[in-house]
């Protein structure tokens, strides 16, 4: 009774989680180019519905009902496996984020944490882990188009993810130093009290806020977007790694870049920005009030860092293949080591 | 339950490292050795080393083996030959190995098996195992760690020599 118990709950979390990112980047399309209308002093799009708001409906039905079409000479399996196996990664890191406050709720003799899919002591490289299993789907999808637009597309991100990954998971050992826990819920748990104790400015130890730079720089690489977004390139590489693909194996694609968007926004929330904590007490409310909060802060935080990534893509143009790579390692990857050893000593002298 | 999600594993496992040879399109081959990376994984966490399982995926099916699959496609082999010189060399090491497999089954039913059972036992699950496993590599194993971490530098040492050899003969 019990596992069927647990089981149903699971399921219905991911559900619920799988739902709400889904809205969320059928939202983000809207967004995006509202935004970027907006910062190009353009209205964006405004024909379908009031102001546009029924866009992203338009856009799905669109991708729904178009031609499915491979390519003469594709590997067909590849073809079809590759928008899955770059999907599913982008969706499985959402198991161990935390939501709301960490509470355990006695449902029937099982305990259950509503605000967190699953809290394993390894949070942080579980997400790390299936980020890099991202890269397949993009390698194969641009090697199995049979094009060599796509080929070069995908040789570019795969190049990329390996050199930027590295920087992803070095920016953030400072926090786990810190933290002294890989559980993104201990992580959470640690940063109460107000914003000074928020792992970016750290009060009483050394502040994150370089690994938080480091951070998001490499996360915009690794998530494929603007000024990182060689794989993808429109202008010389036509789209890159899915120049071949249409209808719905497209929006697989389309989906995964912006599940990552998202998966990479809750993680810089969580480890920098102390997930659902209010940045001062006060605005965290009553006791029985913090789920209510604590979801709304999570979300605030989320929906800034999206549009830090419009604002970036609306900013800065792309970079050169020799400059991106220059950059990651000759610039990126000290700054993050260093970033390391003097919180290896701050951590040390005050513990 | 646990024999049948171990057996479940191992016998993926198993069929997979049988694909990654036996394939003839090297891109396969590669899918196959993911697959095989994540049952391993799958190993570990049935054995309470989540640490472990996670970084197996992170290391090999992240990082290893996306640098074998950008090699196969930048070389871009079709066909590979399936039976190379070598065959025979390594049908004689794999009946070595596999006689090893048989002896060691075979004697484990007494020694092994007995030995494997009880140190298994008093694995500590109150504290977690990224914990343990780090006391461990810097106590008990700290001369391995850093014999490894040595040969490591000394790789990374002479991959930028052999890259940067042409340039610096061109100069002098």
């Amino acid at each position: 009774m019990d596992t069927v118990i647990r089981l149903g709950l699971t399921l219905s979390q991911i559900g619920a989680v799988m739902v709400a990112v889904l809205l969320t980047v059928a939202l983000l399309t809207l967004l995006e180019r509202k935004v970027l209308g907006w910062m190009q002093d353009r209205m964006g799009p405004m024909e379908v519905g009031p102001y546009g708001v029924l866009q992203p409906v338009a856009d799905g039905l669109k991708l729904f009902f178009k031609e499915d079409i491979i390519p003469a000479g594709a590997n067909k399996f590849m073809f079809s496996m590759a928008p899955i196996l770059s999907l599913v990664p982008a969706l499985i890191g959402f198991a161990v984020i935390p939501f709301g406050p960490d509470w355990t709720v006695d449902v029937g003799g099982v305990d259950f944490k509503p605000f967190v899919i699953t809290d394993i002591n390894i949070g942080v490289l579980y997400i790390l882990a299936f980020a890099s299993i991202g890269a397949y789907g993009i390698i194969l999808g641009g090697w199995s188009s049979n094009s060599k637009y796509s080929l070069l597309g995908g040789l570019r991100s795969a190049a990329q993810l390996i050199s930027y990954e590295l920087n992803v998971g070095l920016s953030i050992v400072g926090v786990l130093l810190l933290s002294s826990s890989l559980s993104l819920v201990t992580i959470t748990n640690a940063q109460a009290g107000g914003f000074w104790n928020w792992y970016f400015f750290a009060w009483g130890s050394f502040p994150q806020a370089i690994a938080f730079v480091v951070f998001i720089i490499s996360s915009v690489a690794e998530t494929n977007r603007t000024p990182f977004d060689l794989p993808e390139a429109e202008s010389e590489l036509v789209a890159g790694f899915f120049t071949e693909y249409s209808g719905m194996r497209f929006a697989f694609f389309f989906l995964a870049e912006y599940g990552n968007m998202i998966l990479v926004s809750c993680v810089a929330t969580v480890l920098f920005f102390g997930g659902w904590h209010a940045p001062v007490e006060i605005l965290q409310g009553p006791e029985s009030l913090h789920w209510l909060t604590g979801m709304f802060w999570f979300t605030f935080k989320v929906y800034g860092f999206l549009f830090l990534f419009f604002w970036i893509r609306a900013t800065l143009p792309r970079l050169r293949y020799d400059q991106l790579m220059r950059f990651g390692w000759k610039v990126l990857l000290p700054i993050a080591l260093g970033n390391i050893v003097l919180t290896s000593i701050f951590a040390y002298i005050f513990p | 339950m646990e024999t049948f999600v171990f057996f479940y594993f191992a016998s993926i496992i198993v069929v997979t490292a049988g694909f990654v040879v036996a394939l003839k399109n090297p891109v396969y081959s590669a899918l196959a050795l993911l697959v095989m990376f994540f049952h391993v994984a799958g190993l570990f966490v049935t054995l309470h080393a989540e640490f472990l399982a996670i970084i197996q995926i992170l290391v090999y099916a992240g990082a290893i083996l996306v640098l074998y699959l950008f090699v196969v496609m930048l070389l871009n082999l079709k066909r590979e030959e399936h039976f190379h010189g070598q065959f025979i060399v390594g049908l004689f090491l794999g009946c070595v190995l596999f006689a090893e497999a048989v002896l060691l089954v075979l004697k484990g039913e007494t020694t092994l098996g007995g030995n494997l059972s009880a140190s298994a036992a008093p694995l500590e699950l109150t504290r977690g195992n990224t914990e343990s496993i780090g006391e461990l590599l810097y106590s008990t194993y700290l001369f391995p760690f850093e014999v490894a971490s040595l040969i490591l530098l000394v790789a990374m040492v002479g991959a930028v020599i052999l890259t940067k050899k042409g340039i610096l003969e061109a100069k002098s």
